[in-house]
């Protein structure tokens, strides 16, 4: 059953197509990879499926319903939700804040209970407050509970953006390279926290990724883009040996067979 | 120096602290800069004046029709500003309080470029007060909600707002609206202080200097925005014994402040009851065993 599926997606810019006539379906529950070389429209697969960018032509479909021109914060309340290549954390709040901010979605309180002080909102908010500290400790944060999100190493700003997208308790999570800039070893710790919010917060993942030891590693289903199109979908095993592949990724003239 | 002349600042503080509360949560918590508010100031305080003088409404409910038709004139102008980016926005606000005071030149009806006359004088210290307190409890209220954070998360990475699902739309509309209403209320208090209107009052000097007030205050700081309003309304009567050297002195002192400190007074923080128990507190630890002090202001929180 898939929880997520596109239909001949297609996106044009003037006169460029940077997406043609990609289909491909999410299985809920797994771990996705979404993968191709540089320029082969990956992102702008994510951009559209969150609804920052419109769909010129195809469907994309979430949980049954039709999700594409739909606007992105109400995406993101339908239950999908993302992280950026380029990482955007609200970067002069703290990490607490940063989460918190997110957690939004779970109090429904108005202007007039804030103003008031009525007791929906201080019950509320005592919730936001418990699930963004929840969150923290999961995510292996609460040290860094105070600090500007601007000021955290790299590979904290990544978990903390990935907190933050959990936060919303998506049901899809897209994940736009987690793993850039990363070392080997912190890339393996990603690797293992992938696994683990997958199965904790129980939600599908989808991820972008260059890195094809974490790809082959965590993923069940991998589709490959090449030029804006789908050039093969398949498990980790039939795309590493899929000559369609090696050769988008290394180029003509190299026999597949070698 | 009497107290009648002192009693006068204290209310164009105040009068100028209502409109720069409002302006703060739209720049300092929403990002968005407008140079256009003093139209909200103007339509403000025509609606209050007409109402109080041509429909006879007690004064305090005439204010609240001068927030309330500013907010009102708001939406439309945010339906169609709002959506555009950055300086677009900010040049938009500025051919908008730039309309508003034009029409109000040409416009007959109120008397037009000539000005009107003979409001009767109703704001007192007293009520510039209150409604001055109230307001600030509102935004301090306001910015320490859900909807604040939601619209500091639009101020400090939009796109992102939205992937967590924040209708950055609505909130930049809820504090445009906000701010109008704060803008609108402090022109109505103006017309009922000075007894007479001019759309000249309310021109692009004016946007500017309320925009300077918040970003000297601190950008994010409601304690900044009122310290900065009482400051930065002062700074010109003290410096009256420079003659006409007056506003090159206060034009100076604005820019060394900016220079000096380029996050504003406050620079985001906040002062807070709390801090300050910590700082009388610190102070008490510090006189006993002489050491250890509070630092006097709240954490960072934007």
């Amino acid at each position: 059953m898939n929880i997520l599926e596109t239909h001949d997606l297609t996106k044009t810019f003037g006169g460029l197509t940077a997406v043609e006539d990609v289909s491909f379906g999410v299985r809920r529950d797994s771990i996705s990879g979404l993968i191709g070389p540089n320029g082969a429209g990956k992102t702008t697969v994510f951009n559209l499926i969150t609804g920052i960018y419109k769909v010129t032509a195809g469907q994309v479909v979430f949980d049954g319903k039709p999700i594409h021109n739909v606007d992105p914060h109400k995406i993101a309340q339908a239950g999908i939700t993302r992280t950026f290549q380029n990482i955007r954390l609200f970067k002069r709040l703290s990490v607490y804040n940063n989460i918190l901010t997110a957690c939004h979605g779970l109090a429904g309180y108005s202007v007039a209970d804030s103003t008031f002080g009525t007791r929906r909102y201080r019950e509320q908010e005592e919730q936001l407050k418990r699930e963004a500290s929840r969150l923290m400790d999961v995510m292996g944060l609460a040290e860094w509970r105070d600090k500007q999100a601007v000021s955290l190493p790299y590979g904290v700003q990544r978990r903390l953006e990935i907190a933050r997208a959990l936060a919303v308790r998506p049901r899809l999570l897209l994940l736009d390279e987690p793993a850039a800039g990363m070392n080997p070893d912190e890339t393996r710790q990603l690797m293992t926290l992938i696994s683990r919010i997958r199965d904790e917060f129980g939600c599908t993942i989808l991820v972008i990724e260059h890195r094809m030891d974490l790809i082959m590693g965590i993923c069940e289903n991998i589709v490959v883009l090449n030029f804006g199109r789908k050039l093969t979908e398949g498990s980790p095993r039939t795309i590493q040996s899929d000559p369609q592949v090696i050769q988008a990724y290394l180029g003509e003239g190299v026999n597949a067979g070698a | 120096m009497n107290w009648f002349y002192i009693k006068g600042i204290l209310m164009l503080a105040g009068m100028n602290l209502m409109a720069v509360l409002g302006l703060s949560l739209l720049t300092g918590f929403t990002g968005l800069f407008s140079f256009g508010h003093a139209g909200f100031m103007a339509l403000g305080a025509y609606a209050a004046a007409w109402a109080g003088v041509r429909m006879g409404l007690p004064f305090l409910v005439a204010l609240l029709v001068g927030g309330l038709f500013a907010g009102l004139v708001s939406l439309p102008i945010g339906r169609l500003t709002l959506n555009l980016k950055g300086d677009y926005f900010c040049i938009a606000t500025l051919g908008f309080g730039e309309a508003i005071r034009l029409i109000l030149d040409n416009v007959q009806t109120f008397g037009g470029a000539r000005g009107w006359p003979g409001i009767p004088i109703r704001t007192e210290l007293w009520n510039v007060a209150l409604i001055c307190v109230a307001a600030t409890l509102f935004m301090v209220r306001l910015v320490n909600s859900r909807h604040g954070r939601n619209m500091i998360a639009v101020r400090e990475e939009e796109l992102a707002a939205k992937t967590v699902g924040i209708d950055t739309f609505k909130y930049k509309m809820l504090s445009l609206f906000v701010s109008a209403v704060y803008a609108g209320i402090a022109g109505g208090m103006m017309g009922y202080y000075t007894g007479f209107l001019q759309p000249k009052m309310f021109g692009m000097a004016r946007s500017t200097e309320l925009t300077i007030i918040v970003i000297f205050g601190g950008i994010g700081s409601v304690s900044g925005s009122v310290l900065g309003s009482v400051l930065l309304t002062a700074l010109p009567e003290i410096l009256r014994t420079f003659a006409i050297w007056r506003l090159v002195v206060y034009g100076a002192a604005v820019i060394f402040i900016m220079i000096s400190r380029p996050e504003g007074l406050m620079g985001g923080r906040e002062i807070t009851l709390e801090a300050i128990r910590r700082l009388v507190r610190g102070r008490r630890a510090e006189a006993e065993a002489g050491a250890g002090a509070g630092t006097g202001v709240g954490e960072v929180r934007r």
